[in-house]
Order: structure tokens, then C-alpha cells, then sequence
């Protein structure tokens, strides 16, 4: 494979009710990351972006988001209805080709404006699934007790996962989310739908990011220590949770195993664990022990911009060793009722 | 670039009105299975899946591939889902094909659809609560545009309707098919979009199409491959001042990208048939002046001539085109499939003799997006 590496990213922070449109949001994030890359827009050789025409509530809505890059001349562009995580896969893949050496991945999302438990309902079996309107927090809660029954875990971990989320984006200014609440504090809430709690589920939440990707050694001429891809893969399961064993996440697994997670040790990872349940059975999916930092950034449980969220939390790998001076990193992006499509990325410094 | 690509399976659904009798999933299976069956491979030979269709609320499902992927068997394997308006058949083709240039995949089964008939397509067309004119209304005046500054007779667009539907009735899977049709009947045709009469314009269908791309090992061993020769997408924003949505930059440069890549120099010698999106009749010549096979302002006269009939010296849309099935998000890659067909000798009743070369093309948006690829029957 063509060594292609993550130089700059840009985020628009964790908002919810945001006022502005989806391309307004997304204009100074996109533009953010082309300046802070240094490589003069007219050089990006491909464009490939993430959204949701459902969550804007219309047809055709990412074709408004073109307007956020500029397109004149005429670019060679993309676009996924998924998480732009699954944007940038697109964009590694497009760089493998040597006649493309900067590629440009944003997404976008502005969950506030429907009912996300409505709305997520539709990406149920429409047939048999729908109808029952399933909605994905009552989902993820079936997968959060039965995660509890065949682990042992009790509902203080999952509390612990939310406490140690909120602390640590003390220090991040782009989550939605943060405070010191300890775990008894957070068990003393009442439940969202049995066993979780509201501390367990993300908050509704708008947002935008974008990265630039750059193959081979230009990479070292542009940035100071760029993010090197050296393992990138995705899978999915089953869509009926009926078939599917819910306290693993079999898809994650397989997608770790192929983007070579266990090969080296991980210093950090950035999980798109939507649901404090979720980071512990991706802990055991990607084989994270517990000497590896989990979501240093908050996570998903924090901020979690439908279709953002995953390439937020690559980003957010890409800084910990652009910024951290890490080594090796994971970021991971989830898509669809209880973890049911998976993508893993590993990172390296130089 | 890593590796080759050929096409080594296509299979579509009968294109029609209303498939009542198979649900979403079943509509996809029908035609990967026949693309398996060609490229006579089973599930378990595919290491991913792209998937493409147009907006999610024209079937009211949000991100299909999380509930297509058990019907795909894709479980365990990758899967996206790509989005670009009209041209998302061709872009997902070209998705697909990326993946097994690039290495990163070897055989991947790529599948483009919609169900119509599940939806109000021409509500969502129309920008949904928004309420706007829908896609004909929206590209007529941009037709009028063209007939005016090239002083086309009317009738070239009635020509058109003529020639795609009597190819359609030499394809089975075409949906719209009028045995009778005359000049006469397309001008006696209700007036939809001035200038566009329902004749001249696409149905509504309900249809999958499937493809099967492998890399140069696979094409060796396949019988009757099509190489992929030149792959190109464009993008250009929708409205703004000195923009030309009669012949746009994007459509030029596309073809001008993917030409180079295939080393076509002689545009209108060097392919032997061609797959168009057109979705109503006066499309064909204004795309063909976009895609450099006549002058600007002489495309109809192709039309006129005959020269884009099946014995013509270019034949367009010999399956009957988006004119007679047009299962949106399917539609773009039913283009980039018949030229496949083409290469492979395998279009049946409407096979062109002889080709060699053929080229796929897809738009959508406001004729903003484009998607095209160049087949031929020997490698690059």
C-alpha cells in the first residue's frame, strides 16, 4: 500500500440548536483544515465527504455542502450517506491509485433539528423492524443488558465509563459534555431505558470536522509530524439483533484484526462508543488492555455529531500524536443499531 | 495504479412500474444473484460490497446498507454506500472499481437500485416540504436554453423518444416499452415541461443492477471480461453566475479525464457504442456536444442523421436508455452495466456488432455531477 498520512484536521466543536446551515457550519471547519495543512486548495486532487439526508430532514442535502469547498473549476469529489470516517476510508483508497496525492474528507451533521429516536428509527428492517419503532437508545440498552448478563460487568463499570468521559473532556474544549461526577454520583440518576442512564447515552449534538490526507513523503514537507495510516478496514454485521451475539461486537473484531491493531502496542484509542456499554465491548473487540488510554478526548459519550463522530474521533487520534507526541494510535467509528457496522484505523508517528 | 480492473458479471430486474412482488432486499438480491451467476462466482467468492441509490427518503429507509447487508451477505465484509444524486449508479461503479485498482480488494460486487414505487420520488425530486417544480421542470428551461441558442427542430427531441424506445423493445429488462411508437404519437403526447412531452420523458421504475468487478487475475479467468480503461467523477457547484448548465465545465472535463486515461483521441471514432443518461429526449444531443462527439450547436444533427440509431456511426442507448427505465439511483450504473454488456458481447437483441470500445456515462443534480468510465474488451 501507498503510505498515506493525516496532516491536519479541524473540528467545529460540539454544539447543539446551532442557528446557522449545515454549510455555514461546516465552511470554517473545511477551511480550517486546508489552511492549517499549508497545501493550497487548487492542489487537493480528490474531495470525498459524509452525511446524512435524513438528518437535515431533505433530499439531496449534501449537495448543498459542496458549496463549503468551492467547486469551480470542477472537482473530482465523492460522497458517502454514512460517517465521514467512512469518507476518508474512501479517500486512502482513492490515494493508493499515484496519480492523486492530496485528498480532502469532511462531514457533517445537525442532529438537533428532528428527533434523533424517531429519525434513527428508519434505519431499521423496514418491513418488520420499523414499524415497531425501535428506537436506538431502547436498542442499545438491550445490547447494554446483555453485555452485563454474559460479562460479570455491573452498572457501576458503565458509570465509570461515564464519569472518566466527562472528566477528561475537562480539558477538551470541542465537547459538548464535561464535569467531575463521580460514579455514585451518576448511579443516582434514573434510568433512560433500563440499564442506562442518561450518563450513558450521548447528548444530541450538531457538529462538522474535516482532515486533510496526504500521500507519501510530502507529507514530512507539509507537517511536523504527520499520522500515518498503517492499517484502515471495516466491517459489518448482521442487521437483526436477534442473529447476532450483542454483548461482542464481532464486526469491530475483524475490522482490528485487518487494520493490524494487535501487530504493535496502542498508546491510545478514540472509540466511537455512542453508549458507555459500547467502549467496553469494543475494549475487548479491538483487544485494548487496560495500559491503553481510552478517549483521552471525552468520546462519543461527550459529543457526538451524527456522521461526525467517527472521523472526530480519528482526528482526535491524529492529534494525540500530531500535538501529543503519541506514537500509536486507534480511531474507531461505528455506524447503525448496536454497533452493528464497524471501521478501525491505526496510526503512527514517524 | 496497483492493478487492472474487469467486469466480469452484470445483472439487472425487469425494470417496471411496481415490483409488489419482492421487497427492498429482494429487489437487490435479483440482480446481484445475476451478476453472481455471470461472473459465475457465489456470495462467499465477494470480499466487499458497494452499494449506491439516490436520496433515502425516496424508500423511507436511512442508510440501507446497515439493513441490506444480511440480503448482500455482506455480513463480515465491508460495505459502503455511496450518494451523489443521479450519477450515485456510475460513482458507485467507480467506487467499486477503485477498490480492486487500488489493491485493497480483489472481487467486489457493487449494486445500484431504487424502489419507486416504496416512495413519492417526484415529491422528494421536488426538494420535499420545499415544494419545488421536480426534475423535469427543473431541466427545461435548460433544454430551451439549448434549442434556442443551437436552432434545433423541434422534432429532434421527438426523434430521440422514437429511437430509445424501439431499442427498448429489444432489451426484456427495459421497463417502458410502446411497440407502436411514430413521431406523431410523441407529438400528440400530453405537454409535461415545455418543451418536454411525456413521451419524451422517463418513466418511473422500480429496478436493481449489479456488477461484478475483479482484479487482472480474475479478468483472466473469466470468459468474456470488460476492462476498465479510464474511470472519471466531477463535481461542480449547482447555481452561479457564469456557470452554463446547457453544456457544464464539469461534463467537459470528466470526459476530457477519463479520454485521457483511455487514450481516446477521436472521440466519436474511437467508441463503438455508447450508454448516455439521458432522462429526457433533448439530453442525448446536448450531451452529445458535452461529451465532444459533435461541434457545439451540431449535436442534434447526430440525432437527425440517424448516426446515434443501433446502425448508426455512434449508436446511443442501444438498451432503450434512461428514456425507458429509470430506476433512479440504479439508472447511472445500468449505463456504465449496457456498455459493459456491450464489450462483452452479451447485449442480446441490441448488441451493436463489433464492440470494441464502449462508454459509460452518468449526471445528476443540477447537472452538476458527473460519473463516467471506458470499457474495452482488451486490457489497458
Amino acid at each position: 500500500m501507498r503510505p498515506v498520512s493525516i496532516v491536519s484536521f479541524a473540528q467545529s466543536g460540539g454544539r447543539v440548536d446551532v442557528e446557522e446551515t449545515e454549510t455555514q457550519m461546516l465552511y470554517p471547519v473545511v477551511s480550517e483544515a486546508i489552511e492549517r495543512s499549508g497545501i493550497p486548495r487548487q492542489e487537493i486532487g480528490f474531495t470525498c465527504s459524509g452525511s446524512a439526508d435524513y438528518l437535515a430532514g431533505a433530499p439531496f442535502a449534501f449537495v448543498g455542502n459542496l458549496e463549503a469547498t468551492g467547486a469551480w473549476p470542477p472537482i473530482s469529489e465523492s460522497h458517502v450517506e454514512m460517517d465521514g470516517a467512512w469518507a476518508l476510508y474512501e479517500a486512502w483508497v482513492r490515494l493508493q491509485h499515484g496519480d492523486v496525492d492530496v485528498a480532502l474528507v469532511f462531514s457533517s451533521g445537525i442532529s438537533s433539528r428532528g428527533n434523533l429516536r424517531e429519525v434513527l428509527c428508519l434505519q431499521n428492517d423496514p418491513y418488520y423492524l420499523m414499524p415497531l419503532w425501535a428506537d436506538h437508545v431502547s436498542l442499545a440498552a438491550l445490547q447494554a443488558r446483555a453485555y452485563l448478563d454474559a460479562s460479570g460487568a455491573k452498572e457501576s463499570d458503565l458509570a465509570e465509563v461515564a464519569s472518566r468521559s466527562r472528566r477528561n473532556a475537562l480539558s477538551n474544549p470541542n465537547a459538548l459534555l464535561s464535569g467531575e461526577q463521580g460514579p455514585d454520583e451518576l448511579l443516582a440518576e434514573p434510568y433512560v431505558v433500563s440499564p442506562l442512564r442518561a450518563s450513558d447515552c450521548p447528548p444530541v449534538t450538531d457538529g462538522a470536522a474535516a482532515a486533510i490526507l496526504v500521500a507519501g513523503d510530502r507529507a514530512r514537507e507539509v507537517c511536523d509530524r504527520p499520522a500515518w495510516i498503517r492499517g484502515i478496514d471495516h466491517r459489518i454485521d448482521p442487521h437483526y439483533i436477534g442473529v447476532r451475539d450483542l454483548s461482542r461486537s464481532e464486526s469491530a473484531r475483524v475490522a482490528a484484526q485487518h487494520a493490524g491493531v494487535g501487530d504493535a502496542p496502542v498508546e491510545v484509542a478514540e472509540l466511537a462508543a455512542a453508549f458507555s456499554h459500547e467502549e467496553l465491548i469494543l475494549r475487548e473487540a479491538l483487544g485494548l488492555g487496560d495500559e491503553v488510554e481510552i478517549n483521552p478526548s471525552g468520546g462519543a459519550l461527550v459529543s457526538n455529531p451524527m456522521m461526525v463522530s467517527g472521523l472526530t474521533r480519528i482526528g482526535e487520534a491524529f492529534r494525540q500524536i500530531n500535538e501529543n507526541g503519541r506514537h500509536r494510535a486507534v480511531g474507531h467509528a461505528a455506524s447503525g443499531p448496536c454497533l452493528q457496522q464497524n471501521l478501525v484505523c491505526v496510526l503512527e508517528g514517524d | 495504479m496497483a492493478e487492472r480492473c474487469a467486469v466480469i458479471g452484470v445483472g439487472q430486474t425487469h425494470h417496471t412500474k411496481v415490483r409488489d412482488d419482492v421487497s427492498l432486499a429482494g429487489l437487490l438480491r435479483e440482480a446481484s444473484v445475476r451478476a453472481l451467476e455471470d461472473a459465475e462466482m457465489t456470495w462467499r467468492d465477494i470480499d466487499a460490497v458497494v452499494i449506491g441509490t439516490a436520496p433515502d427518503s425516496f424508500e423511507g429507509v436511512m442508510m440501507p446498507e446497515l439493513y441490506l447487508a444480511d440480503a448482500l451477505g455482506a455480513a463480515g465484509k465491508p460495505i459502503m454506500r455511496v450518494h451523489t444524486a443521479g450519477s450515485v449508479g456510475g460513482s458507485t461503479a467507480i467506487v467499486a472499481a477503485h477498490l480492486v485498482q487500488s489493491g485493497v480488494r480483489e472481487r467486489v460486487l457493487t449494486v445500484a437500485f431504487e424502489k419507486q414505487s416504496e416512495g413519492d420520488t417526484t415529491w422528494g425530486l421536488s426538494g420535499g416540504r420545499s415544494g419545488g417544480v421536480g426534475a423535469g421542470g427543473y431541466f427545461a428551461p435548460h433544454i430551451r436554453a439549448y434549442i434556442e441558442r443551437s436552432k434545433a427542430p423541434e422534432y429532434v427531441g421527438w426523434m430521440v423518444a422514437v429511437k430509445d424506445r424501439k431499442n427498448a423493445l429489444k432489451n426484456p429488462y427495459a421497463h417502458l416499452k410502446v411497440p407502436d411508437i411514430t413521431l406523431e404519437m410523441v407529438r400528440d403526447s400530453p405537454m409535461v415541461w415545455e418543451p418536454v412531452r411525456r413521451l419524451e420523458s422517463c418513466p418511473a421504475s422500480d429496478g436493481a443492477c449489479a456488477m461484478v468487478l475483479t482484479n487482472e487475475a480474475g479478468g483472466d479467468r473469466a470468459e468474456v471480461p470488460a476492462w476498465v480503461h479510464g474511470t472519471a467523477i466531477r463535481s461542480e457547484l449547482g447555481q452561479f453566475p457564469g456557470r452554463d448548465p446547457v453544456n457544464p465545465k464539469g461534463g467537459q472535463d470528466c470526459a476530457a479525464d477519463v479520454y485521457a486515461q483511455a487514450g481516446i483521441t477521436d472521440p466519436k471514432n474511437d467508441f463503438d457504442v455508447v450508454e448516455c443518461y439521458v432522462p429526457f429526449s433533448w439530453y442525448e444531443p446536448m450531451w452529445m456536444e458535452n461529451l465532444g462527439f459533435a461541434p457545439i450547436g451540431d449535436g442534434w444533427k447526430m440525432t437527425e442523421e440517424g448516426e446515434t440509431e443501433m446502425d448508426g456511426a455512434l449508436p446511443v442507448n442501444a438498451s432503450g436508455g434512461v428514456l425507458s427505465s429509470n430506476p433512479i439511483g440504479a439508472s447511472g450504473m445500468l449505463r456504465f452495466a449496457e456498455a459493459a454488456l456491450q464489450v462483452r458481447g452479451l447485449a442480446g437483441e441490441h448488441q451493436i456488432d463489433g464492440v470494441r470500445t464502449a462508454l459509460g456515462h452518468a449526471y445528476g443534480g443540477a447537472s452538476q455531477f458527473f460519473a463516467m468510465w471506458v470499457l474495452r474488451s482488451t486490457k489497458p
